[in-house]
């Protein structure tokens, strides 16, 4: 039984709609974008940029459809993108040019 | 909190890109940092913990600083542990059966086991795994005994969280190094439980 | 604050911090109000819940607390349990 709370969406512990939901047993190896996004993350840890807790915030900031939509990395590089914007590490303009170059 | 959404909308291989070469162009991380932060972490992977079971199985004084000291136990056999978080090791009995799950995210004992399993991830591990534990480790064939009870921990905070098995029978006088080969990831988060390799 | 000692009975805040703004919380939403045992104290750690914000973040004690499963769902197997980890500020002793 679920009780009808106030849960932010991706506080997913024994929520309904996904107790019938099988689970995919099979391995899937990592592609290169999802092991450059993880090792990113680890290097702005360790160097004190962004912590794995605001790497979470970020996450749990994106909007539920998206949230279930995306890829597990493709949140991630989303965060990230999130963070480093919202500390001031970079700008906006800086982005939107950088995306125009790639 | 979220800044200029329509931005964070991009295509994530195009937001990677343009990260990577801003962060490089500032000097604030390069190219080769991250891939020497990727050659460490696929360095990691479920044979370390597996090596740690096995000493656990054939050495009490291993099993008791595993289960007193996980970090301390994992750096014992050469696991680099520095500036992982600590890590908790789950000791499975006759009467007690652990399960791992990050119901919030998916926290995971990377620096020992490695990448977590794509499944450790999804939301129907996630939801499942508190609510119908049993019916989750079905999905593996997994049948606990009667009278053996589940205790799943959801891994919220600081601490990592791995299982240490139970031994099987059948394997009495193996070396370590054969105990180890019979380890399987999902032994160490609680899907499965080790059993002989068939004949 | 004195802590609480394993074997203490606890109940976790019925509290949702969620309806008054963004927050980060690491308590699941299942456990709020329910009544557990403490197994274990694990130490002191920054709260989370500021670090997620870039906030200086207060150590908070954190402690192991097992749940009698089926009462959290009013479902499951007699006898199962779960075990959280949870910070000192969302415990009171029951």
């Amino acid at each position: 039984m679920e009780k009808d709370v106030p849960r932010a969406h991706h506080d997913l512990g024994g929520v309904s709609k996904f107790m019938c939901e099988p689970v995919d047993v099979e391995p899937h190896a990592l592609t290169d974008f999802d092991k450059e996004v993880d090792g990113l993350r680890a290097v702005l840890g360790s160097k004190r940029v962004m912590t794995v807790d605001e790497l979470r915030r970020g996450i749990e900031a994106i909007p539920e459809a998206e949230y279930h939509r995306l890829s597990y990395y493709r949140r991630w590089i989303r965060s990230i993108t999130d963070n480093l914007l919202v500390k001031g590490v970079i700008t906006e303009a800086e982005l939107r040019a950088a995306l125009d170059r790639v | 909190m979220m800044a200029g959404s329509n931005i964070l909308e991009t295509d994530g291989e195009k937001l990677l890109a343009a990260v990577r070469d801003l962060l490089a162009a500032k000097g604030l991380v390069s190219s080769a940092e991250i891939a020497e932060r990727i050659a460490i972490t696929d360095a990691a992977n479920p044979g370390q913990g597996a090596r740690m079971v096995a000493k656990a199985w054939t050495d009490p004084a291993y099993r008791s600083l595993m289960l007193e000291d996980g970090t301390k136990a994992a750096e014992e056999l050469g696991i680099p542990m520095r500036g992982a978080p600590p890590l908790g090791v789950l000791e499975n009995t006759d009467d007690v059966h652990h399960l791992v799950v990050c119901t919030l995210c998916s926290c995971y004992p990377r620096a020992v086991l490695g990448y977590p399993p794509f499944w450790f991830k999804s939301a129907a591990y996630r939801a499942r795994g508190v609510r119908d534990p049993r019916g989750l480790i079905a999905e593996w064939g997994t049948v606990l005994p009667d009278g053996v009870t589940i205790r799943v921990v959801d891994s919220t905070a600081d601490y990592r969280w791995m299982v240490l098995p139970q031994r099987p029978a059948g394997t009495e006088g193996w070396s370590e190094d054969r105990l180890a080969a019979i380890v399987r990831e999902g032994d160490m988060i609680g899907v499965t439980v080790p059993a002989l390799p068939a004949r | 604050m004195a802590g609480f000692a394993p074997g203490a009975l606890v109940r976790v805040k019925d509290d949702w911090p969620e309806t008054r703004g963004p927050v980060h919380i690491r308590t699941p939403h299942y456990l709020r109000g329910m009544r557990g045992k403490v197994v274990r104290r694990f130490g002191d750690y920054p709260n989370p819940e500021d670090l997620a914000f870039a906030r200086p973040a207060a150590q908070r004690a954190l402690y192991h607390v097992a749940f009698d499963q089926p009462s959290v769902w009013q479902e499951g197997k007699a006898g199962d349990q779960l075990l959280v980890e949870i910070y000192e500020h969302w415990l009171e002793p029951a």
